[in-house]
């Protein structure tokens, strides 16, 4: 497939917590110097999954190696290839800024005064400076995960994990969040992150691996998974539900997809991969003397990049079609 | 679905940069050190966590002396060479229970997933935090002596024997510190390694010689205070602060120190290793 050397390479992790099995057989392949996105909702296993590859979980089958290190045999050489920041801020609530990034510092090796360096110059570069002092107490969220990362970087190492670093935070924060995490992978580094936000996924990550109940049910880059399941879906509401029949059949014929209706029944859903084709549907409508209460373009979410690919809870024929064309586009 | 061929592992194996971590034994003492450094800043920023070591051997001293002094020993002035080295093996063993409490909440806070995620000696951030809690130990021994020394207190055995005595404390309950750091390790919540070591600790401080002499004590129990480990380092104390005399129980309390390190401290490696 690829000559360029591989971050991460797994191959069927699994991880059973009681009858749960939270990682499900797991494949992940990250090429060196690219964002890979593992996108997926709460529960996924997204999380355990990046614990067993940063070492903090032992795999209960599988094997997984950074860089070449096998996780499990070689866990200490594996430990100085990463920086790992998890979801929830790991830095020190009672220690100031300044004080973590020291500690962690002298922990990897570095002299008193190297640590009080390098420590500077990371509270420098993430706009810490001024907050170095304060107990992390009176830190915002962002202000926690810009020091969270900021401590994953004292030893440069060349893989990064990011287990859902924008959860929680405001939007203004989650931008400069994804300005900084943009600015890891021009300094060479691979960057492997987790996210709730398709969004997210799409800007940040070249390639995404899409996983739901401890299983990659799609991979691939941010286009071919939006393509799969149409850019966008149009919206519309009926101004006479028993029109409903009618109008599907005209969405059928003019943009030949099959829409859903809503359980209320006047309004319907339907894919949209061609904008250009809903004006031949509307003048459908008029000429049929339908009219529309609504019109509205929704862009795909997580949720519906969850139904399309697995096929639940609604294993419509069209959902199932879907799939086969995104198996087929990343194949 | 799966779009991945399997592969033969052809990638080039990248080393990391010299000097990252490492687990040598220089490194795993510095490091240790550097977990102790934070475990202090963390007192440091929180001294409503010493009250165990502050307060309560000014509380146990005065309130034991006055109680049974006269019962025991006829008055207060001559019970205070048996109940102080009592009350300083009680508190500092007390105290090197909150380690494991502390060790358990900390465990809990996602900075030790990084710390687990650090290519850093397994023991350093255990040791660490058992190290910090020296000071504790320190600061208790310190304060009972010196509320002894206000009751009027008056070591036959000299200062040096006094200091002495404390270090000898404060080795004993680093070590023990380590059974609950086990506990810690292994125990769900903060609350129940507490209810363990309570529960465990509470008889064998007790049915000890810390307050009474054994021979008051009925054949049965005197039979278990007397083989007590707790007894022979009160013993220990108590002939170094009154007569200056180094003796087998202070030999006893030391190996047996040794004992509890050699075997508590690889558990507790081991078992922190495992839930990582």
């Amino acid at each position: 497939m690829t000559t360029t050397p591989l971050a991460v390479e797994a191959t069927g992790l699994v991880k059973t917590f009681g009858q749960n099995r939270a990682v499900d057989g797991v494949d992940l392949r990250v090429e060196a110097g690219t964002v890979y996105g593992v996108l997926g909702p709460n529960g996924a296993g997204k999380t355990t999954t990046i614990s067993m590859l940063a070492t903090l979980l032992k795999a209960d089958a599988g094997e997984a190696r950074i860089f070449g290190h096998d996780v499990r045999r070689e866990p200490q050489e594996v430990r100085r290839l990463i920086g790992v920041t998890g979801q929830y801020a790991s830095v020190d609530e009672t220690l100031s800024a300044t004080e973590n990034l020291v500690v962690f510092s002298r922990l990897l090796g570095l002299s008193r005064a190297e640590s009080k360096r390098k420590s500077a110059e990371l509270l420098e570069r993430f706009g810490l400076t001024e907050a170095a002092k304060r107990p992390l107490k009176n830190f915002s969220g962002g202000m926690r995960r810009r020091l969270d990362l900021a401590a994953s970087l004292i030893a440069q190492p060349p893989l990064i994990f990011l287990d859902e670093p924008t959860t929680g935070l405001d939007p203004r924060t989650r931008a400069q969040m994804w300005d900084t995490i943009r600015e890891l992978v021009t300094t060479g580094s691979t960057v492997l992150l987790t996210t709730q936000y398709l969004d997210e996924a799409d800007q940040l990550a070249d390639r995404i691996a899409v996983i739901d109940h401890g299983r990659v049910v799609a991979e691939g880059t941010g286009d071919e998974l939006k393509a799969s399941i149409g850019t966008a879906s149009l919206q519309l509401r009926l101004a006479d539900a028993l029109r409903l029949d009618a109008a599907r059949t005209i969405v059928r014929q003019t943009l030949g997809v099959d829409a859903v209706a809503s359980p209320e029944g006047s309004r319907l859903t339907a894919p949209m991969a061609e904008p250009d084709r809903v004006t031949d549907l509307l003048v459908s409508f008029r000429d049929a003397g339908i009219s529309l209460a609504e019109m509205s373009v929704q862009k795909p979410t997580l949720d519906e990049v969850f139904l399309t690919i697995t096929g639940k809870p609604t294993t419509d024929a069209a959902d199932e079609d879907a799939q086969r064309e995104l198996e087929g586009s990343i194949a | 679905m799966t779009t991945l061929t399997p592969q033969a592992p052809t990638t080039p194996r990248i080393t990391p940069r010299p000097g990252v971590g490492g687990t040598g034994i220089g490194a795993t003492i510095r490091q240790s050190f550097t977990m102790a450094y934070r475990g202090l800043i963390k007192v440091r920023r929180t001294p409503e966590q010493l009250f165990d070591v502050t307060l309560m051997p000014i509380v146990f001293t005065v309130m034991f002396t006055y109680i049974f002094g006269g019962a025991i020993s006829g008055n207060v002035a001559s019970y205070l060479p048996i109940i102080i080295p009592g009350i300083l093996v009680q508190t500092n063993i007390t105290s090197s229970i909150v380690t494991g409490v502390q060790l358990r909440e900390d465990m809990d806070k996602g900075v030790f997933d990084r710390f687990k995620s650090l290519p850093i000696a397994r023991i350093a951030p255990l040791a660490g935090a058992l190290l910090a809690d020296t000071v504790r130990y320190a600061i208790a021994t310190t304060i009972t002596f010196i509320t002894g020394f206000a009751m009027g207190l008056r070591p036959e055995g000299g200062f040096g024997a006094v200091v002495l005595a404390g270090l000898l404390v404060i080795v004993v309950a680093w070590a023990i510190s380590w059974i609950f750091a086990y506990f810690g390790v292994v125990a769900r919540t903060a609350s129940s390694v507490s209810g363990i070591s309570n529960l465990v600790l509470f008889p064998l401080t007790f049915l000890s010689n810390a307050f009474v002499p054994a021979d008051t004590l009925p054949d049965w129990l005197r039979w278990f205070s007397e083989v007590n480990p707790i007894s022979h380092l009160i013993t220990a104390v108590r002939e170094l602060v009154n007569h200056g005399a180094v003796g087998g129980d202070l030999v006893f309390s030391l190996v047996g120190a040794a004992v509890v390190v050699a075997v508590f401290a690889p558990l507790t490696v081991r078992a922190y290793m495992r839930k990582a």
